[in-house]
């Protein structure tokens, strides 16, 4: 049987969601799926728009890559727009020819609503809905001082962040009498105007713009209906969003007045084999202008292409909880109390800016809606509350009083029934975590990796680890953190043990807080600490019995039993004499030589007793260990910067250089990757590193918690346009906070994902020092970049350290026989005969 | 009947690293010599050979003890042999020889067999 055909017209978020959750259902086998897309990219998250101005690229922003497309066998027709559908002979027509199709899904979502205001169509003003727009609206903003939004609602007050981030003064000109009319009420609203205007950004109400005009003071005039005007430089519109049904009304769909195009409850229209998805559907009169809606259409419609009769869409819950140019917003359910009877309760600290109202139903038994500003810290347990129907306390306003004043504590993730919804975006219940836990996931990342929970808007997080935590421990799984079996105590107990107590010796540690002798695990992690510590030298008597295989020869351990020696070169660069140096060295020992992807220099096949005199040699040319053996700084990676490259903004090799030599030595609970890129075009590949430093034309982008390896992550933007000097002192904090509080063998990725609060907590802690800890982290950073020595040279200078470096202590001649060797490539590799 | 074997002399005292291990070579190949000064008896020896990656180099493991046995750690692979019986503890199918050791004075004594012409190593 031949196969049908699947054509989807849009690649936005919820077309591409679709995709996802087709492709991995057994009707993906039935159809060939080709894909119609109007932008030139892939689909991208637009919910994060904004950050594409605080230096996000497409890629970031993308949802899938064309590999993917490729690897399910998807067509993928960017840049194509559909022009018409013939519903009769099932085919929809490009510019480029016809298609025939069996299914036809539209999600071609929406489009910005442009008040009909006379002068709208002036050059100098826009929309904010996609990538082309931004670039446009970045344009505009370079040769101007100041920028209007029209819509004071959610995606209005994104638009004004961006352009406060463009540093143009910003302006919010909203119809209604409130910001955010749609989800909050008026003491909601005006608390809210309160705090952007503390921001900087001036919020105009009850304003109709009736003319866009030539300015005076900037380059245009907006005229209002009460006959003031306001000058500005440019117009961002964010008057809401209108469903784009214009190719369903063309060929006779059903549209609803408003427009939308009609849906039943299997998200099908009214020709049975046309379905649409996302903002362009009208479900019971209702357009659902939010991500999560559209995510439960996608997945809804996939088992109706799969014949699933049970699948229906039944609606979606449009609480939304947010950060508007830092301040909290949250809105649930019906919150402006529309339900016959409905009453609420309203607390209103004007002192310390935080507004919280619940509406609850006639019998004072269920929690309808809610409205936050200012803080959403209860918002989880709000939302629990009015998702799942659970029975509110007889005194319902402590849920919203502060603990203080005798609020209730949050709602224990005991209380939340199976079916309560912990992710809203992938939407996975509480029993989808059991069902995970009782599969086999036995901690916070593989239920992720499991469940995608916590994986989207990432707003769920603190939730999740709260039942993740909760359900291990009544399994019996003890949530243990103790490292091994001779210290009951996690890496941070531990560090903060020996930090506390001036404990200087692993011997001394577990005599006082452990039990028996110790093991490889413990081992060398108490050495990780002592070295941060106190930065003795690895190997004094105390220390040598504790390291890593690698460590304790400062040396890489090859199969054989020989050594790989990698001297440093701080940023990749390197004198010509320095690296014939290197040459004669390899060449003399017959060292197999390889170019590391940190640019460096690896030589193999080093016996022990040889390691002493090679690094004698190197230490005369002027070369340092590099610390390819230790868990703790490797390489900063850097192209070429402004020096050379006709494209480089900064001298990214000099900062490369100045941080490697910086925090060289700085031992940690896992190796540490660095990179600078002299411009965006990130030639040194910085956004897969721990940390990451990206030239602009200010100065600095920093992203962290990058790495590359078995599960590559992109780095995470951290901070941007910092000066040298705020760069280093970032670093610092990031690196300090890291080294004292992950656990061990923990990259810095996994420790930034399992931070109760993530990516935004450790801004607060290191760019807002909200733990007031940042000075003490940098004077420990300083203790350690004061107290650096090279290893390697005090080891050769040191005779009792040079004596372990004895193949057979007895035999000093002896060859070990099992390093037998043959020639490849004209280099000497090993030959280990079988055990 | 059993093998000829003798007390071969194969280092000093001030050879040994506490808490870790040194190789020497004797005629029954080589041989990981481990000194653990909180422990009774402090000297233990086995195969220096680690059978899992057929490399000599189990003297450069980290010591320590497992619910109460003692054992070395296998640097490459990290399998843990235990100082007494010379077993994997991962996979009891695999055993490394192990060494009667002794201090006599400063010099530390491995018993190793020995062939029937008496030769001193030592």
């Amino acid at each position: 049987m031949s196969k049908k055909t699947l054509i989807v017209i849009g690649n936005g978020m919820v077309g591409h969601h679709f995709l996802e959750q087709f492709v991995a259902s057994p009707a993906a086998e039935d159809f060939r799926v080709v894909v119609f897309g109007e932008e030139k990219q892939l689909a991208y998250d637009r919910v994060h728009l904004s950050e594409y101005f605080s230096g996000s690229s497409h890629a970031d922003l993308a949802m899938g890559t064309a590999d993917w497309y490729t690897e399910n066998r998807i067509e993928l027709r960017l840049n194509e727009a559909v022009t018409r559908i013939d519903r009769e002979g099932r085919k929809v027509t490009t510019d480029r020819g016809d298609y025939a199709y069996d299914e036809l899904v539209l999600a071609t979502g929406s489009y910005p609503f442009v008040p009909p205001i006379e002068g709208r169509e002036h050059p100098h003003c826009f929309v904010y809905r996609t990538l082309e727009d931004l670039d446009a609206i970045r344009a505009s903003a370079r040769d101007g001082k100041s920028g209007v939004v029209i819509g004071g609602g959610l995606l209005g007050l994104e638009a004004a962040n961006a352009l406060k981030s463009l540093g143009l003064q910003a302006h919010v000109v909203e119809f209604a009498p409130r910001l955010m009319p749609v989800q909050l009420d008026a003491e909601g609203g005006s608390l809210l105007r309160h705090k952007i205007e503390e921001l900087g950004v001036q919020v105009h109400t009850d304003k109709a713009t009736t003319a866009i005009v030539e300015g005076q003071d900037a380059r245009l005039r907006m005229n209002f209906s009460d006959d003031s005007h306001l000058d500005t430089d440019l117009i961002v519109f964010s008057a809401g969003i209108r469903p784009q049904d214009t190719l369903a009304r063309a060929c006779g769909l059903e549209i609803g007045e408003r427009g939308g195009i009609v849906i039943d409850d299997h998200c099908t229209t009214s020709d049975r084999h046309i379905h649409a998805i996302g903002e362009c559907a009208l479900w019971d009169q209702r357009i659902f202008g939010l991500v999560a809606p559209g995510y439960t259409m996608a997945r809804t419609l996939s088992s109706v292409l799969n014949n699933d009769e049970e699948a229906v869409f039944t609606g979606a819950d449009m609480s939304t909880k947010l950060k508007l140019l830092g301040v909290d917003v949250g809105a649930i359910g019906d919150a402006h109390g529309q339900a016959p009877g409905a009453r609420s309760i309203r607390f209103n600290d004007e002192q310390a800016g935080h507004y919280r109202r619940m509406v609850i139903s006639e019998d004072g038994k269920r929690l309808l809606g809610a409205i936050l500003v200012g803080d959403n810290s209860h918002y989880d347990t709000l939302l629990q509350y009015a998702l799942n129907e659970i029975t509110l306390p007889g005194n319902p306003e402590t849920l919203i009083l502060p603990e203080s004043q005798g609020g209730a504590p949050a709602l224990g993730p005991d209380a939340l029934p199976e079916t309560a919804s912990i992710c809203s975006c992938h939407n996975v219940t509480k029993g989808d975590i059991c069902g995970a836990i009782d599969a086999g996931c036995s901690d916070l990342a593989s239920v992720k990796v499991e469940t995608k929970a916590s994986t989207g808007c990432g707003g769920c997080s603190a939730l999740l680890k709260n039942v993740v935590d909760s359900e291990l421990e009544k399994r019996g799984v003890e949530v243990s953190k103790d490292i091994c079996e001779h210290f009951p105590y996690s890496r941070q107990d531990l560090f903060h043990l020996v930090k506390v107590n001036g404990i200087r010796t692993f011997r001394t540690l577990i005599s006082q807080y452990g039990k028996g002798h110790g093991c490889d695990i413990c081992k060398p992690t108490v050495a990780s600490i002592l070295a941060t510590c106190w930065n003795e030298h690895i190997l004094t008597t105390d220390h040598v019995p504790l390291q890593d295989t690698n460590d304790t020869f400062m040396a890489n351990m090859q199969k054989n039993g020989t050594y790989s020696i990698v001297p440093r070169v701080p940023g990749g660069e390197i004198t010509p004499d320095k690296l014939i140096v290197l040459g004669e060295v390899a060449r003399e020992y017959d060292l197999y030589t390889k170019i590391t992807g940190g640019q460096r220099v690896d030589l193999f096949g080093a016996t022990l007793s040889q390691l002493p005199e090679i690094w004698e040699k190197l230490i005369a040319a002027g070369f340092e260990t590099g610390h390819a053996y230790g868990k703790s700084l490797r390489t900063v990676k850097s192209c070429v910067g402004n020096t050379w490259c006709r494209y480089g903004v900064q001298d990214s090799v000099g900062m490369a250089i100045f941080l490697e030599n910086r925090y060289k030595g700085l031992r940690a609970p896992h190796k540490i990757k660095m990179a600078v890129s002299g411009c965006t075009r990130e030639c040194a590949e910085a956004q897969s590193k721990d940390i990451g430093v990206i030239a602009t034309e200010n100065g600095w982008n920093l992203y962290v918690c990058g790495n590359g390896g078995m599960r590559p992550r992109h780095a995470d933007l951290f901070a941007t346009d910092l000066s040298d000097d705020g760069l280093i002192r970032t670093i610092d904090r990031v690196l300090m906070l890291y080294v004292r509080t992950a656990d061990r063998l923990q990259r810095t990725s996994v420790w930034m994902e399992n931070l109760e609060g993530g990516l935004d907590y450790l801004k607060e802690v290191v760019l807002e020092d909200s733990l007031g800890m940042g000075a003490e982290l940098e004077a420990h950073m300083a203790d350690i970049v004061s107290t650096y020595q090279c290893e390697w040279k005090t080891a050769v200078e040191d005779p009792e350290k040079r004596k372990r470096f004895r193949e057979f202590v007895n035999e000093p001649e002896k060859k070990d026989p099992v390093q037998q060797w043959t020639v490849e490539r004209d280099q000497r590799r090993p030959v280990l005969e079988s055990a | 009947m059993k093998a000829p074997t003798r007390w071969d002399a194969v280092c000093t005292v001030d050879d040994l690293v506490p808490e870790s291990g040194i190789a020497v070579w004797t005629e029954d190949g080589p041989v990981a010599v481990f000194y653990l000064p909180h422990r009774l008896p402090a000297l233990f020896a086995i195969s220096h050979h680690d059978p899992i990656s057929g490399a000599n180099v189990l003297a450069r493991g980290i010591t320590g003890d497992l619910k109460g046995e003692p054992v070395v750690a296998s640097p490459l692979y990290k399998q843990h042999f235990s100082l007494r019986t010379g077993r994997c503890l991962e996979d009891e199918s695999v055993q490394v020889k192990r060494y009667p050791v002794l201090l006599d004075g400063g010099r530390v004594r491995l018993e190793v067999p020995c062939e029937q012409r008496q030769t001193s190593a030592a």
